[in-house]
């Protein structure tokens, strides 16, 4: 009985890993940009450009130059990665330099990401997609061998899960127990202040965004990785989750982390009530089950947003003439 | 990077005074002058022509892209797009309007939150629920007799004004960021209307809805024969009437004040004694029953099913992009909306030269420039200025002569 329930967990939780890492990092990166005091609806369209790029040097690393799968990822990555931090420096000069409307410049890096990444694909391969459909999952030696936590966390797990776990515990270090981390909130909460006692404003806020393109890049090529296994001209929405979830974890990094894990856990169910042996018996439409996370996160933003506690200043162009 | 736009400054104003000697230059000249003036003495030309600068930078972009795809066809393909709705004469202009509306009112909902400071992202969703609605209306009330089509629309409306309501209450009522609330609420649509489809409407054979009677499909009138084989119906003329519809209620009325001024300082409107939570809740319904409408418009008409699908709605999107493109004004949204439709019925036709996504990367590069909008009205109204004081130097000068 009891090894049944170990059994279950172990398996919804190989599914449930991915998903919430990949939200996670994605909610970490928007995280760095509106504690700086910019607003990136963009996450989805860096996710997009970031998976897209880091498909295709995937596919080139695997079937031209032949690498070994764990490396081709992780080259993968650091190009994802790049590829979204670069991709965000748009947004960072419209939002900063510019002073313009940050909903209004992040949309159009949303649009622009996910007509680019169908433009080139079909381009380049003839169709929207790019298949990258390898095994990606591998077992960590020694670790792998503990009971339950071993079988959960390190036997067929994938890169981005340690990853993502070390990205969680910087972020952490980084925004709480650093200078930089201090400056880089008070740019939200209060840029004039932060000015006066002499914080670049605008360099934090490039900061800000550029992480949380870094970051965002990073999670695209995740879910190309451990969610899809292709790209296929978008990220299903993950970007927007991220941010929703970062918002319903009021903009901190441990209330995101366990949100994520609620919410990849609720949709791995739903994805997977058929072969959940408790759901079996039960009549229920597979709809409501998939509309569940998200009603989930509305009663809890509902609940909770009252006192909400986003940045101060977000959203708000730094205009030093109104100190 | 100021020295290098200071370098081609100077070349260009060399250029200028070469060009300016001969009589052609002096003829452009003349005119550029009266643009010039006249654009000074309307404040509201200065947004304008940011707008179109921003469009001019897309499709210089979208050029730019083909010619690095495919620098032979670049030139054709190029026209094949900006001429799009004219590829077929009649026929094509009828379709671009066509494809144009449920664009433009969703463009128009989007437009709509915005004047009252909201972020209505949530476009598609509304767009969805309605459809539902009005395709249920469509396929199962066929009593309703020529009413039917009304009806349905109606319920398209009301659908998307109730999943408008959603995020509207929650935001004026619990302080719910509005963006995330419609984010949640598109892919709630999508599985509740995948569910309803399955239930109430299904057509297993095909894995989608069934299609609405024809006594719900919005009806063609004279613009069928008007319009030869194309697919356009009335669908243009309500839009034209809610689009008027909509600039008075902003424009004239006191309601419509309230929600601009919610809009511009919710603070200030409270002060005002303005029911500022009730203003947000009425702007999201009325947002989601334009969105809701558009719904209506994209589904009841022949050959489109709803199917079913795990993504939102491109429409909404791009809706957001008409809504920034028209300056978030009910007029700027139409005339948005139809360019829209007309370059995106050119990707159509100029798909045996480019991918047909070209379209939405240079509608993308237009929304960016107008972010950059507040930029580039700063470097016009600059230099209309720069403009008017030369030409008061310069008549200064003849008096004294």
């Amino acid at each position: 009985m009891i090894a049944d329930i170990f059994n279950e967990i172990v398996s919804v939780g190989a599914y449930v890993i991915p998903v919430m890492i990949v939200l996670l990092v994605v909610s970490l990166g928007g995280l760095f940009s509106e504690r700086s005091g910019v607003i990136n609806i963009a996450l989805e369209g860096i996710m997009v450009m970031g998976g897209f790029v880091g498909a295709m040097m995937l596919y080139f690393l695997l079937y031209t130059v032949e690498l070994p799968i764990q490396l081709a990822v992780f080259f993968a990555l650091i190009t994802g990665a790049l590829v979204g931090m670069g991709f965000s420096f748009f947004h960072a000069f419209a939002s900063v330099s510019m002073q313009s409307n940050q909903i209004i410049s992040a949309t159009a890096l949303n649009l622009f990401a996910g007509a680019v990444g169908v433009f080139v694909a079909r381009t380049v391969y003839g169709y929207r997609r790019i298949n990258v459909d390898e095994s990606y999952r591998m077992d960590v030696p020694f670790l792998s061998d503990i009971p339950v936590l071993g079988e959960l966390l390190f036997q067929d797990a994938f890169l981005s899960t340690f990853i993502g776990i070390i990205i969680l515990i910087t972020v952490i270090i980084l925004l709480y127990k650093t200078r930089f981390g201090l400056r880089l909130r008070s740019c939200g909460e209060n840029p004039h202040a932060a000015d006066s006692v002499g914080v670049d404003v605008g360099r934090m806020r490039y900061a800000g965004v550029l992480i949380s393109g870094l970051l965002a890049g990073l999670g695209g090529v995740f879910f190309v990785v451990a969610f899809q296994n292709r790209f296929e001209s978008d990220v299903r929405g993950f970007g927007f989750l991220a941010l929703a979830l970062m918002i319903s974890g009021q903009w901190r990094p441990m209330r995101i982390f366990f949100i994520s894990i609620l919410f990849a856990l609720m949709r791995v169910v739903a994805a997977r009530a058929d072969s959940i042996m408790e759901l079996r018996g039960l009549e229920i439409e597979p709809e409501i089950l998939r509309i569940l996370p998200y009603v989930m996160t509305l009663v809890v933003l509902a609940l909770t947003s009252k006192r909400s506690k986003a940045p101060e200043a977000i959203g708000e162009p730094y205009d030093i003439s109104k100190r | 990077m100021k020295r290098i736009l200071k370098v081609i400054g100077r070349f260009f104003l060399r250029l200028q005074q070469k060009l300016s000697e001969t009589a052609f230059g002096r003829a452009v000249g003349k005119v550029w002058d009266r643009i010039t003036k006249w654009m000074a003495a309307r404040p509201n030309s200065v947004s304008v022509s940011s707008s179109f600068i921003a469009v001019i930078a897309g499709l210089l972009f979208g050029f730019i892209v083909m010619l690095i795809v495919d620098p032979s066809n670049a030139l054709s393909g190029f026209f094949t797009i900006l001429l799009g709705p004219f590829q077929q004469g009649l026929r094509s202009v009828g379709d671009t309007i066509f494809y144009a509306v449920p664009i433009i009112l969703t463009g128009l909902s989007v437009a709509f939150a915005f004047r009252t400071g909201l972020f209505n992202i949530g476009a598609s969703g509304q767009l969805y629920i309605g459809a539902f609605i009005a395709v249920y209306i469509g396929v199962q009330w066929d009593f309703l007799g020529p009413l039917h089509w009304i009806v349905a629309m109606l319920g398209g409306i009301f659908g998307g004004a109730l999943w408008g309501s959603i995020p509207g209450l929650l935001k004026a009522f619990r302080n719910v960021h509005e963006v995330v609330a419609s984010i949640m609420l598109n892919y709630m649509a999508i599985y509740l209307v995948n569910g309803l489809v399955r239930l109430f409407i299904f057509n297993p054979t095909l894995n989608r809805a069934q299609g609405p009677e024809d006594s719900s499909h919005i009806p063609q009138l004279f613009l069928g024969e008007l319009f030869p084989r194309s697919s356009i119906n009335i669908g243009i003329f309500i839009t034209i009437v809610v689009i008027i519809l909509i600039h008075i209620v902003l424009n004239k009325t006191t309601f419509g004040y309230e929600l601009k001024s919610v809009g511009f300082s919710p603070d200030a409107a409270r002060y005002a004694g303005m029911k500022e939570k009730r203003n947000v809740a009425l702007s999201f319904i009325i947002a989601g029953g334009l969105s809701g409408l558009a719904g209506a418009m994209m589904f009841l008409v022949p050959g489109t099913y709803i199917r079913i699908v795990d993504v939102p709605l491109e429409e909404g999107f791009t809706g957001i992009a008409i809504a920034l493109l028209g300056l978030s004004s009910p007029i700027g949204v139409l005339i948005a909306g139809l360019f829209y439709g007309g370059i995106n019925r050119g990707g159509y036709f100029a798909q045996s030269l480019y991918r047909e996504e070209i379209v939405d990367v240079i509608i993308a590069v237009i929304i960016y420039f107008s972010a950059l909008s507040l930029f580039t009205q700063k470097m016009i109204a600059k230099y209309l200025s720069r403009r008017a004081k030369r030409d008061v130097q310069v008549q200064s000068k003849g008096d004294v002569r």
